[in-house]
């Protein structure tokens, strides 16, 4: 799926406005259904039964994936809640939502409060110009997921590099598939400490209160699912958002002077960049058809976020960014029994994160000519940006 | 509140339908609520504010909401 700067594909705009529905070839070489309108975009996500996240991991193996054995396979999609359906779905989620209410958000708030202001703090003393993704926008929400979770800070550039080879589309997939493998031997030890010591965390909670319903197995495959999915989509939100509001200076302005606006500015941004290109793509369980084309059981269906949330029948003059107007009505967080997990933790760390660092830098600019977008990667955003102040 | 010409709503939900989500305890803060497991409490059956429930209800990411107007069954 590519963008064109902060838009979506021209290609996958004209898809939405023609009739029905097209197939297209994806990135894995595979043929599939891309789903573009809102109201389309809902009706494949709200319904698993149709629309299966589980039954591609087994049956969909793109062409050229180098084999692996079942046991292999099984251990890689043990506890991975995006390739689950109900009743494991169910099961595994249930055991996490207790850890993002929104009270639960709201007390982490002071200690969110401070990681910012600490992030902002150091990039003041180095100085301008500065990196904004490699300062602020990825460190911030790395440190929350690490304390949150339980997983060492100090492993935070390993981490880093190995999720960002995990979901770069340009790397063969056997170097992606390799840094998926070494994400769960990581996480395996980690799990395997909680396991000797169960600590205050997320990790040591899921031991202590879970640790007879899951196996190992799915233990790292949750804590790995959330460590990965915790910094990279609200590092990139953060990274690309700032560049969104620094091209639009009139909205800027409105996020940094009026904090009344800030809730309202935050699901705007979501909305206007969907930095999720599709969500898990999705197997037919069933013959069935959206928007009046036949769909055959077996056939591929991918969800064209971006595209969705910039239709004319979602919002009026979709392609403007207006921050005064956001609402939770999009799908940047999907929708159905997937909706994004940690979506109140990335609302609380955004709601923090644009307008303390605007206040901090009422003269932030951007570098010319520095912004780099990450063209070729699962989850879009910057892998640099450097700002002066 | 209730009665006379303004019409007002009815909301359920389905507390095993629900993700815990929590859309709603943001868009309804009056109306829904969040237990100690995250899954959703209706606070108030018959809110007078019908615009934020029917917006919550919309938005509910798993369809565990829903609403009738009152004098429906």
């Amino acid at each position: 799926m590519q963008r064109n700067g902060f838009d979506p594909a021209p290609e996958l705009a004209e898809l939405r406005a023609a009739e029905g529905i097209e197939r297209i070839r994806t990135a894995f070489g595979l043929e599939a259904w891309v789903v573009t309108r809102f109201a389309d975009v809902r009706e494949v996500l709200s319904d698993p039964a149709r629309f299966s996240n589980a039954r591609l991991q087994y049956a969909g193996r793109a062409p050229g994936l180098p084999p692996v054995s079942p046991e292999e396979r099984a251990r890689q999609l043990a506890g991975n809640l995006l390739a689950a359906d109900p009743p494991d779905h169910t099961r595994l989620r249930r055991m996490l939502t207790p850890e993002f209410t929104v009270r639960r958000m709201r007390r982490l708030e002071p200690r969110i409060r401070e990681i910012v202001d600490e992030h902002l703090d150091a990039m003041e003393r180095h100085g301008p110009p500065a990196d904004l993704v490699a300062e602020f926008a990825l460190p911030v929400p790395s440190l929350v997921i690490c304390e949150l979770l339980g997983v060492p800070y100090a492993d935070r550039a390993e981490f880093q590099a190995r999720s960002n080879r995990q979901l770069d589309l340009t790397r063969p997939v056997e170097d992606r598939m390799r840094a998926g493998r070494e994400s769960r031997e990581y996480m395996a030890r980690l799990v395997a400490s909680a396991q000797a010591d169960p600590g205050e965390d997320m990790l040591g909670m899921l031991v202590r209160e879970h640790g007879d319903d899951l196996t190992t197995d799915e233990l790292v495959g949750i804590a790995s699912l959330l460590l990965l999915a915790g910094h990279e989509t609200t590092a990139n939100m953060l990274g690309l958002g700032t560049l969104a509001l620094l091209r639009h200076p009139d909205q800027l302005a409105m996020v940094r002077d009026e904090p009344e606006r800030v809730d309202s500015a935050v699901e705007e941004l979501l909305r206007w960049l969907s930095i999720v290109h599709t969500g898990t793509a999705k197997m037919a369980t069933v013959d069935t058809e959206i928007a009046g084309q036949p769909i055959a059981a077996g056939d591929l269906v991918m969800c064209a976020l971006p595209t969705a949330n910039r239709d004319p029948e979602l919002r009026t003059h979709p392609d403007q960014l207006d921050v005064t107007r956001g609402g939770v009505g999009h799908v940047a967080f999907g929708h159905g029994i997937h909706h994004c997990l940690g979506a109140p933790l990335a609302r609380m760390e955004m709601k923090t994160g644009f307008p303390a660092l605007l206040r901090r830098f009422p003269g932030l600019a951007e570098v010319p000519g520095t912004a780099v977008f990450r063209s070729f990667s699962i989850i879009y955003g910057l892998t640099s940006l450097q700002v002066t102040w | 509140m209730k009665g006379g010409l303004v019409a007002g709503v009815h909301v359920h939900a389905d507390r095993d339908v629900c993700i815990g989500a929590g859309l709603c305890v943001l868009t309804a803060g009056a109306v829904f609520d969040q237990d100690d497991d995250g899954i959703v409490i209706v606070l108030d059956e018959h809110p007078a504010d019908a615009a934020a429930a029917r917006e919550a209800v919309e938005n509910c990411p798993s369809g565990a909401l829903s609403l009738t107007e009152d004098g429906s069954p």
